[in-house]
């Protein structure tokens, strides 16, 4: 039930981001949309409601934003000069690493912050194995690749998400 | 001040995009174009979105802009990962200098490392 009604709350809030504006006939229909989402698929949000309400979580993704987009300005700068590099220097390969992280929230941003950073993407994710396709192969065995890859983010996202 | 500051955004943003297009033609193999695409068009479109951010202000087509961007900040990556993830599986060719590749050998195939000619 708790999980319906945070549903309803959040796709209630992006209704009203997404038309903004405070008009009677537009709050309604967003509270009738809403409502229908979160009575079909409000069993399906990934998080825990009770931690939708936790500052300290709040403090910590917020400490996370400019981690998080000051290392997607450096992937980006990175791919783009290898891009413009004449003699194309690439070494590629995939690899695998080990997370710590445990929730299944936490490892899909993790997922996807590695996706937007440098040089890594993900390419598969069985249980605490990640399997990463990287451009630029920097260590082989496992625990230095995990440290070199995941370790800027998985100090924040365990206090966010797990 | 802040006009100049969106414009500049929105330039960032199509720079890098159409760097993430070279990458496309210029890289070897599916994963490494991959690479390029993700990184760079997510970026560019996020600068784009953030310039029409901050030239409407909180408008509806400010705010619009803004959860259009963390929209593809938080699907793209998803995208990528399904495509690369099913290409591998699929046995798509690797680049014929890649290093190594762990998945396929935990998984027990044959290598899909391209050969050298």
């Amino acid at each position: 039930m708790t999980r319906r009604i945070a549903y309803l709350v959040l796709g209630f809030v992006v209704w009203m981001l997404l038309v903004y504006t405070f008009q009677y006939q537009e709050v309604l229909v967003g509270v009738g949309v809403a409502l229908l989402t979160a009575v079909f698929f409000g069993r399906h949000l990934p998080v825990q409601p009770s931690r939708l309400l936790h500052p300290v979580r709040w403090f910590w993704l917020l400490v996370y934003i400019p981690v998080f987009v000051y290392m997607c300005l450096k992937a980006n700068i990175d791919v783009a000069l290898r891009v413009l590099s004449p003699g194309l220097q690439i070494r590629p390969g995939i690899v695998k690493i080990r997370t710590n992280l445990k929730s299944d929230v936490a490892r899909v941003f993790l997922a996807n912050s590695i996706t937007l950073t440098p040089g890594t993407m993900t390419v598969e994710i069985k249980d605490d194995v990640l399997y990463i396709h990287w451009i630029e192969v920097g260590a082989s065995d496992i625990t230095a690749a995990s440290k070199a890859i995941i370790g800027p983010f998985e100090y924040f996202l365990a206090r966010i998400f797990d | 001040m802040i006009e100049v500051l969106g414009w500049m955004s929105i330039c960032v943003g199509v720079g890098f995009t159409a760097l993430g297009c070279l990458g496309l033609v210029r890289f070897p193999d599916l994963y490494n174009r991959m690479q390029a695409a993700t990184k760079c068009v997510t970026l560019g479109t996020c600068g784009v979105m953030l310039g029409v951010f901050l030239m409407s202000g909180f408008t509806a087509l400010g705010v619009k802009a803004l959860l259009c961007a963390l929209f593809v900040l938080i699907t793209v990556p998803v995208a990528a990962h399904a495509l690369a993830r099913g290409s591998l599986i699929f046995g798509v060719k690797l680049w014929k200098h890649t290093v190594k590749d762990e998945f396929t050998d935990d998984r027990g195939g044959e290598s899909i490392i391209e050969e050298e000619k």
